[in-house]
């Protein structure tokens, strides 16, 4: 069984839902990285995205690009990456995602790029871009190395395409909370609502639902835990504090801020 | 060869729908709305009325008398889309895909521009058709190329300087695309170039087909014959598939031509069809600069309207299959053309144009003088008098 889906189990076992963490690989900088994972980790999450950055981030907002921009400016690439994966899971088995975009592994070829970060300790791949209408060759290397499958869905997919989608996801789904790119700030309308309960209803406990894009605070995260999601997925607010804490304090101040986020997963 | 309408907008390998999922119910309305009204007789009808009216259709194909002497050989025809309203071929696609927005009820257009050539035209769409226009353009192209921005801001648009990334024409539709995410319900994403996601590719295609239409109508009028070869200039290559795809299954051989910057090996071009490798950018899959390990490179031309990484996934499949002939010329040969044509017949081209001419002049000269070549004028130079009196200055310095 996967590390992602045995997290899920167990979550559910104790009556949690889970918390997923989004940091972007080499912001700061790598020692950055690992310090923020520490923090992750001591502070309860449950799931950690990592991000590879891609020089045209075009499902993200500000926060993100800016991160990813940085990253790429102090060299980030494909080898650091896999260093800095290689020494996570030294540290923890917590289950590890790679978010990036499509062409970092159409470029390597998808086979090789996914069996290459699988040995290196990458349980799941989330790639904005890839549609479900394009990923057949994608998915046959990914079941090939048994690598899970995230796909997104979004407010406006139709019910008919959520099954679509579901069909070929793994590990969870990933319901885009909001109109708009990754780090939004607005309050959740009931639109917002309505979709986590219609995916719900579609998917029919056959995979967890996680949400996430603008969720960047406790209230938020219950919010979305009482509408109905199996998991919140946080990553700018995660990043608005690494690039506002000095490297020392890194890892104490995402403890704290993972701390509290996770509470709001926890059933009283 | 021609591929008419290819299944899920594929053209062999290339094209297809790399998009969030929140842009997919977006272009199946788009792909609905297109097959709905790209036949239709009254769409058609308001089309051709704009585009004659309006924009000033039919355009000349003008003998360059002058031209052709200089060059010796083949005679040189010009395709004159610098002579449509706005001053560039632009208007064809803006024209039509606002007519297609005005009846899919969307009343807010977004759009993206790079030498601010199609931002203009789609700002003038948008004031002809009452609709709302918003314009992305990067922050490095609004100073090269401020007068468009007054000539948008003039027509009604806003203009978005982006200041993310490279600030040039491919930041411009990552911002553009993030817009429509954001705005979906409401906003119609106005492409300007035969690229992105499917529809888009397509539909531009077919918007700009007209001038390929019209050189084959007006060659066989003048020379009894189809072209022997037409030269048209290739950013993300909206003009070129325009001139092309009507000629495919003519006896016509044909010259795509990219911008070569400070030469292939310098590293600093656009040529993304010479020196491009497969990768996935904006929704297509096509050919694209980049570092080997899939990061877009940064590209360079002395031409903004041809500074993008990418390419339309038309062209992809026509330089793989052999159709289409796919070259280069860097700044300095760009330059030269925009003062030999300025010069000899009185015409100003665009810089972007200015790549086609110079091509065509190196090839007329190994052709025999019975043979005529078409070169697609796709725009006016006024645009550029500044950037290349900046280039002049500073190679003279250089020299000295």
């Amino acid at each position: 069984m996967s590390r992602i889906k045995s997290k899920f189990q167990d979550l559910k076992s104790k009556n949690q839902k889970a918390l997923i963490a989004y940091v972007m690989a080499g912001f700061p900088n790598e020692k950055g990285t690992i310090s923020a994972v520490r923090g992750l980790v001591k502070g309860g999450a449950d799931i950690i995205e990592l991000g590879m950055p891609f020089s045209d981030p075009l499902a993200d907002g500000p926060v993100i690009q800016n991160a990813g921009f940085h990253a790429l400016q102090k060299g980030m690439n494909f080898v650091k990456f896999l260093t800095l994966v290689k020494k996570i899971r030294k540290e923890t088995d917590i289950p590890l995602v790679l978010m990036t975009y499509t062409n970092l592994l159409y470029r390597h070829g998808y086979e090789k790029f996914i069996s290459i970060v699988k040995k290196a300790g990458i349980d799941g791949l989330i790639l904005p871009d890839m549609s479900v209408d394009e990923s057949k060759e994608f998915l046959q290397a990914a079941k090939k190395h048994e690598m899970d499958t995230i796909f997104l869905i979004s407010p406006n997919t139709t019910p008919q395409r959520i099954k679509k989608i579901a069909d070929v996801s793994s590990g969870f789904l990933y319901l885009v909370s909001v109109f708009g790119t990754t780090g939004g700030q607005q309050q959740f309308q009931d639109y917002t609502t309505r979709a986590i309960k219609n995916a719900k209803n579609i998917l029919d406990g056959k995979i967890p639902l996680g949400v996430g894009f603008g969720v960047s605070n406790p209230d938020q995260a219950r919010f979305i835990i009482k509408s109905g999601a199996d998991a919140i997925i946080v990553g700018s607010a995660f990043l608005r504090l690494i690039e506002n804490a000095s490297s020392e304090k890194i890892e104490s101040k995402i403890e704290s801020f993972t701390k509290s986020l996770k509470k709001s997963t926890i059933s009283e | 060869m021609k591929l008419k309408y290819p299944k899920n907008g594929k053209f062999g390998e290339f094209g297809g729908r790399y998009i969030p999922e929140t842009l997919v119910p977006a272009v199946e309305e788009l792909e609905e709305a297109y097959l709905k009204y790209k036949d239709d007789a009254e769409f058609n009808k308001e089309l051709r009325y704009y585009l004659t009216q309006y924009a000033g259709r039919p355009t000349p194909l003008y003998l360059a008398r002058n031209l052709t002497e200089f060059a010796g050989g083949a005679k040189i025809y010009l395709k004159r889309e610098d002579l449509l309203h706005g001053g560039a071929h632009k208007i064809n696609n803006t024209l039509g895909q606002g007519l297609l927005a005005k009846r899919m009820k969307k009343k807010r257009i977004i759009a993206e521009t790079g030498a601010g050539q199609h931002g203009v035209a789609t700002a003038m769409a948008c004031s002809a058709l009452g609709l709302h226009g918003e314009v992305y353009m990067g922050y490095k192209d609004t100073q090269r190329q401020k007068l468009n921005v007054f000539r948008m801001n003039l027509l009604g648009s806003k203009v978005h300087p982006v200041k993310e990334g490279t600030q040039t024409l491919k930041d411009a539709i990552n911002e553009a695309i993030r817009d429509w995410i954001t705005n979906v319900k409401t906003t119609y994403y106005l492409l300007g170039s035969a690229v992105g996601p499917h529809p888009y590719p397509v539909m531009v295609r077919d918007f700009q087909s007209v001038i390929g239409n019209e050189i084959l109508a007006q060659m066989k009028e003048l020379e009894k014959k189809s072209p022997d070869s037409v030269v048209a200039c290739v950013g993300g290559g909206s003009n070129a598939i325009g001139t092309f795809y009507p000629l495919i299954d003519e006896d016509t051989k044909m010259f795509g031509i990219e911008a070569g910057g400070k030469g292939i090996k310098s590293g600093h071009h656009s040529a993304t069809l010479v020196g491009g490798s497969k990768g996935i950018l904006h929704g297509m899959l096509t050919y694209l600069l980049q570092d080997k390990e899939g990061q877009i490179s940064e590209t360079h031309s002395i031409s903004a309207g041809l500074d993008y990484p990418g390419v339309g996934p038309e062209h992809s499949y026509l330089k793989d299959a052999k159709r289409v002939k796919y070259d280069a010329v860097n700044d300095k040969e760009a330059v030269e053309a925009f003062l030999l044509l300025s010069k000899h017949e009185g015409i100003i081209p665009a810089l972007e144009s200015a790549h086609a001419i110079a091509y065509a002049i190196k090839i007329a000269k190994n052709m025999p003088k019975s043979e005529s070549i078409v070169v697609t004028l796709s725009g006016r130079g006024d645009k550029d008098v500044e950037e290349v009196g900046r280039y002049l200055s500073k190679n003279v310095k250089n020299k000295k």
